[in-house]
């Protein structure tokens, strides 16, 4: 579609821009260009091997290769909350559990209520830090959903939804 | 070329009322009719609002890049417009999909955000796209921004990918890919339909967008020699920006 001559243009305007053949040829170079960079910068992203620098969390092994640099640091540690080791006791605010990664186990000691999904075999991302005792110390704990989306084995009723919020008071 | 400023039913408002029909009967199978998720509750349910719309966004950003290229090649007012129009559109789903990810994270994860790789990235393309409806708005030369503005679309680009695979490339917080497999049958029809509802929404609202820069942009792009009628000071639900002042 060639661009209309608009009426209320004034009439000495210069001819069309965007058919001069130099304005053209600039424009499609900008965009041979522009499209080289993005594809660079996506193959570098891609293939870049950047997984090794950019950790958003460390598991249990990796924190205890990291020995003694490990303690002290704030550390993203990732894991599963071992089944039989969750401690709650909602009068002192306190919740103790065990990370692993199925090699190496690290005791948590967090504060507060942890999330309505936390539970035993669920991944969880803990912040905070690692004492000299190889406790690792926690004033945030995230609870890690997987891509399942499930429906629950037969009708739920509302009371069994109730609990779905009231995880915490169970454990 | 239709001439009329209002009224008349064109194309993207059947395409609105498609995606607006498709998202009401979605959500009401969603809210009412599929279970609740099994570890969730009611709260999963956020799913037909969420997963749609970052798909929806996905293909927004992808079509703006696909009008960048257009632009480029070949310098016509449509393909700028459609430029701004899709930009915009794909600034306000990703917008609309941080805050979602914000409601479902609390009472799922614990947290209303976290720099995880997958939000980290989501939240630099909003605002690398913003940084694309920026430019256009400061450029007063139409042929400039034209070209600047479509450069920056197919760099910001770039970063869609990233998004769609940063849960595959990286360690995240967030789930990685839901299919099929992982998602139970009776989620996958309203999720669908939620899906179509917002790709044709978005369609819907890029028309509009589209339409109403246009014809300021045709004009802009005829009269190179001038600056366009202040840019800068043209909002967004103007119709027709320059109109008034494209002719100097």
């Amino acid at each position: 579609m060639t661009p209309e001559p608009s009426p209320s243009a004034p009439t000495a305007a210069p001819p069309v821009p965007s058919t001069r053949p130099a304005a053209t040829l600039q424009r499609r170079l900008f965009l041979v260009g522009s499209l080289l960079v993005a594809g660079l910068a996506l193959s570098v992203v891609a293939f870049g091997d950047l997984g090794e620098d950019l950790v958003y969390f460390w598991d249990p092994s990796q924190m205890a290769a990291a020995g003694e640099d490990a303690v002290g640091a704030t550390i993203r540690l990732g894991g599963v909350v071992k089944a039989g080791t969750v401690q709650w006791q909602p009068d002192a605010n306190s919740l103790k559990f065990i990370v692993t990664d199925g090699k190496v186990e690290v005791p948590v000691e967090a504060t507060g209520a942890p999330p309505q999904m936390f539970r035993e075999g669920i991944g969880v991302v803990v912040e905070g830090t690692l004492t000299k005792s190889g406790v690792f110390t926690s004033d945030r704990l995230m609870v890690k959903h997987s891509n399942e989306y499930k429906a629950p084995e037969g009708e739920m009723s509302a009371e069994e939804r109730k609990t779905l919020y009231t995880t915490v008071e169970e454990l | 070329m239709a001439t009329t400023q209002s009224g008349g039913l064109r194309w993207e408002h059947g395409l609105l009322a498609l995606g607006l029909a498709l998202l009401a009967v979605g959500h009401v199978q969603g809210l009412f009719f599929a279970p609740a998720e099994a570890m969730m509750g009611d709260v999963g349910r956020i799913l037909y609002v969420h997963v749609p719309t970052a798909w929806a966004d996905m293909l927004v950003y992808t079509a703006c890049f696909g009008f960048a290229v257009a632009a480029l090649w070949t310098g016509k007012a449509t393909y700028d417009a459609a430029v701004e129009a899709s930009a915009e559109v794909g600034v306000l789903y990703n917008a609309l999909l941080l805050f979602q990810g914000s409601v479902w994270a609390r009472p799922t994860w614990g947290v209303f955000w976290t720099w995880d790789p997958r939000l980290t990235t989501s939240a630099v393309v909003l605002v690398l796209f913003l940084g694309v409806l920026v430019l256009r708005r400061v450029i007063p030369e139409p042929e400039r921004r034209l070209n600047l503005s479509a450069i920056a679309a197919v760099l910001a680009y770039v970063g869609v990918p990233i998004v769609y695979f940063s849960v595959k490339w990286w360690r995240t917080l967030h789930q990685p890919f839901s299919s099929p497999q992982t998602v139970d049958g009776s989620f996958i029809t309203p999720l669908r339909l939620a899906a179509f509802g917002m790709i044709f929404l978005g369609a819907g609202l890029i028309g509009l967008r589209w339409r109403a820069l246009r014809r300021g942009l045709e004009r802009d792009l005829a009269t190179p020699d001038l600056p366009a009628a202040a840019p800068a000071l043209r909002l967004p639900g103007e119709a027709g920006g320059s109109a008034a002042g494209g002719a100097l």
